[in-house]
């Protein structure tokens, strides 16, 4: 199943982030790396100093989602990238995302030697769980675990559970938390997914 | 924000949700001078947040309940887990309520005449019925006539009901051949656009919050009577009622802000509408040499008869999708068996759109991800099926709302004690609700069953019978109006004026009895 920008807005819009969709006009490809590693020069912020967080951290999301989305999940990045942005536009989330995204990221360099985004997925995953991320209970400020459980894996988990597509794959195309019309309740299986292609085809 | 207390104040009402809110409304309407005092805070920032606060794990509670402010004893045999019963803050617990809907049966005023048990109460089903419709008006109730034992109406409801679900349909193979009957269930949720709010969009979570504004909450007539003059004061908690020399009026109703400063609103008449553990909480806190026990508790009915409904289920698995999850209120009930002698008991039937678990709620708490959870979330989603029930519980003397005076809020007042148990005829009705439950799931073939019954039951979070309405002074607190029996000028709107409970959800004859109090109250300033 593949993940879309669209997925990430649905999930963000069910959050109440609005802007959306200025927020991925915004999202260009960034121009440089908050932590310097590969010579950016911009300054602190990947995309020219609006709420973006660096492309460091988005990467580092980016990474952690493959471990955690189940592995039939294709076009998380695009998924990933758009759902971050957006969620980055909330005050009160965006530091504390992008400082446990970038202590993974520390972590990663002082234990493997290479930036969390360049591990091996499984070695990922296995980082994750040395770091006791799965037990954790998820706490906004709490240990460093708790706050990878909160600001990370979760936000990645709400993000592709809560979305149409995500739900799908378990059998719910309108899950807890995602406004999908009170329609979905009546039918006795999935209906077709929605496509964006101008086709908008069904195999039935 | 300014939190002094209004000049020239016709009415005084304490609680803002929808017993407060309705009153409030209908007398801002028609000229009079309200002021509403509301314990807990306005929340009007995005509902979206609260949705987030509720799905994922780590974040406070949606509704900031719990804190020193609303501590309380459970004293009785059975704990009563007041704080996840209600909310304080403009709108009352509706902020967090389900929002079924529904009418007492002609039985429920009648119990005593009719079966020797309980009380009757001093008002007929034919007297509520153009408040009940009102009331439906009021809230948007989507509904459908379909219900062969619902007590007669005569006109549609404001809104088409919402069609059957899915899952109800599977219900209906298996009930249409035990020959039990089901039918739509009120909901004070927009299934089109009605009063400026949106129709429902699916988001799954009513209960605590909806975050479209779908679900009818008492803001909306809090709203409205703002909007027609009344101030409404939050963050104002009223710790006393003061009372006349002669003890035949209340004078002021005291209250202390965020800031510590404390207030005297002083007003001609006053109405409680703290919901049915406040109103008790308040009478109690306003004893004075004249009123040693309390005040409007001559008959020392006061805080007695405390009653709620007692939920009784059971549900398991099917080997087909069941579709639960989807919407977060149910579209079909059973009225069936509400009127039966025995058990006396008033006791309807739910089926449950919301069976099983939410996989997203399911993920946020796993201890694993990847392919591992997808495993575990493909094993716990998608064949559920529940039923719910609700059962009547028949008022007694030794339930009751009383004060704790050991143990004190954060302002220093003894917290409300709730000394509560379920009787074995409770039980009874309890195990009855489950053996109907049986026969459908045992029709249905469902596996992995798991019951709640009378060991495993808890209450509905439905506060009744504190102040119990009556004709006669020494025996009750208020009379038909809802006027206190002991004081011209206290009205009491609320479950806890109901002498008896019934099986239904209450909140709709709250709104249809707080309608008639506002008609009552306004003809008084006249
Ligand atoms: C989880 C849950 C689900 C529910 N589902 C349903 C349902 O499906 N159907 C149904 O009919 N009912 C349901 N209910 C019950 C319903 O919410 C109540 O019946 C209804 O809200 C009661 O209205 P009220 O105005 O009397 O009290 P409340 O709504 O509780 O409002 C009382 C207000 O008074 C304020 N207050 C209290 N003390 C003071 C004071 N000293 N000074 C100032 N203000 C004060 C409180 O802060 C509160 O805001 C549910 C309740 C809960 C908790
Ligand atoms: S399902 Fe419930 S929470 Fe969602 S929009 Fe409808 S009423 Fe609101």
């Amino acid at each position: 199943m593949r993940l879309t920008r669209r997925d990430a807005l649905a999930v963000l819009a069910g959050l109440g982030v609005t802007g959306g969709a200025v927020s991925l006009t915004q999202f260009d490809p960034p121009t440089a790396d908050s932590t310097g590693n590969e010579g950016g020069s911009t300054g602190e912020d990947g995309a020219g100093g609006d709420d973006t967080p660096p492309t460091a951290v988005r990467d580092t999301m980016v990474a952690a989602a493959e471990a955690v989305y189940p592995s039939a999940a294709e076009g998380v990045s695009e998924f990933v990238e758009a759902y971050v942005v957006g969620r980055a536009r909330d005050d009160s989330r965006r530091a504390a995302m992008v400082d446990a995204a970038t202590e993974l990221d520390d972590v990663a360099r002082d234990w493997e030697g290479a930036a969390f985004a360049d591990l091996p997925a499984a070695d990922r995953d296995r980082l994750l769980r040395e770091l006791g991320v799965d037990a954790a209970d998820p706490i906004p400020d709490g240990t460093l675990s708790e706050r990878l459980r909160f600001h990370v894996v979760n936000e990645l988990l709400y993000a592709f559970y809560a979305s149409p597509t995500g739900g799908r794959l378990v059998g719910i195309e309108n899950p807890i938390g995602h406004p999908g019309g009170a329609e979905s309740y009546r039918r006795a299986t999935m209906d077709e997914p929605e496509t964006t292609d101008s086709g908008g085809e069904t195999d039935g | 924000m300014d939190r002094t207390p209004v000049a020239d104040a016709d009415v005084c009402i304490v609680g803002a949700g929808p017993a407060g809110g309705l009153v409030a409304h209908r007398l801002a309407e028609s000229g009079a001078t309200v002021v509403v005092l509301e314990a807990g805070p306005r929340f009007d920032g995005d509902r979206r947040e609260q949705l987030e606060q509720h799905i994922r794990p780590g974040l406070d509670g949606p509704w900031e309940m719990g804190g020193p402010r609303d501590a309380f004893s459970s004293t009785g045999e059975s704990f009563y887990p007041l704080n996840a019963a209600r909310v304080k803050g403009v709108g009352g617990s509706t902020l967090h309520w389900q929002g079924m809907v529904m009418r007492l049966h002609e039985r429920d005023f009648e119990l005593d005449t009719r079966h020797g048990v309980g009380a009757d109460w001093p008002v007929g089903y034919d007297d509520l019925r153009p408040y009940y419709a009102a009331a439906e008006r009021e809230f948007g109730v989507a509904g459908a006539a379909d219900n062969p034992y619902a007590p007669p109406r005569d006109e549609p409801y404001p809104l088409p009901a919402f069609r059957p679900s899915h899952s109800d349909s599977i219900f209906a193979e298996a009930c249409e051949r035990l020959g039990i009957d089901m039918h739509s269930v009120g909901n004070a949720r927009n299934s089109e656009p009605y009063d400026d709010r949106s129709p429902c969009v699916g988001y799954g979570t009513c209960k605590p919050v909806c975050p479209s504004g779908a679900k009818y909450t008492a803001e909306s007539h809090v709203e409205k009577a703002e909007a027609a003059g009344a101030r409404v004061i939050d963050r104002a908690r009223v710790r006393r009622l003061e009372h006349d020399e002669a003890g035949e009026r209340v004078v002021a109703a005291a209250y202390t802000t965020p800031g510590g400063e404390t207030h005297r609103q002083e007003a001609t008449q006053f109405v409680l509408a703290c919901g049915g553990v406040e109103n008790v909480r308040l009478l109690l806190l306003s004893d004075s040499d004249r009123y040693p026990d309390g005040l409007a508790n001559s008959s020392g009915a006061v805080g007695r008869y405390f009653m709620d409904h007692l939920f009784a289920g059971m549900g398991g698995r099917l080997d087909r999708p069941t579709r639960q999850n989807h919407v977060g209120f149910n579209t079909s009930e059973c009225h069936q068996f509400y009127d039966d002698a025995d058990p006396v008991n008033g006791l309807k039937l739910e089926f449950l759109n919301y069976a099983g678990p939410s996989p997203v709620i399911d993920a946020l708490h796993a201890d694993t991800w990847g392919d591992d959870l997808l495993d575990q979330l493909d094993e716990s989603y998608g064949t559920h099926v529940s039923m719910g029930a609700l059962v009547e519980q028949l008022p007694r003397e030794d339930n009751y709302v009383g004060l704790d005076r050991e143990t004190t809020d954060d302002l220093g007042d003894p917290v409300p004690e709730i000394h509560w148990s379920v009787d074995e005829q409770t039980d009874a009705a309890l195990s009855r609700a489950n053996e109907i439950q049986a026969r459908v799931l045992d029709e249905l073939g469902v596996e992995d069953r798991w019951t709640v019954g009378p060991d495993e039951t808890g209450p509905a979070y439905h506060h009744m019978g504190t102040t119990r309405m009556g004709d006669d002074p020494e025996s009750s607190v208020v009379d038909a109006e809802c006027r206190a029996h002991d004081l011209d000028n206290l009205w009491i709107s609320g479950s806890s004026v109901f002498p008896t409970g019934g099986a239904m959800n209450p909140t709709l004859t709250i709104a249809a009895l707080s309608l008639r109090l506002a008609e009552s109250l306004r003809a008084e300033l006249e």
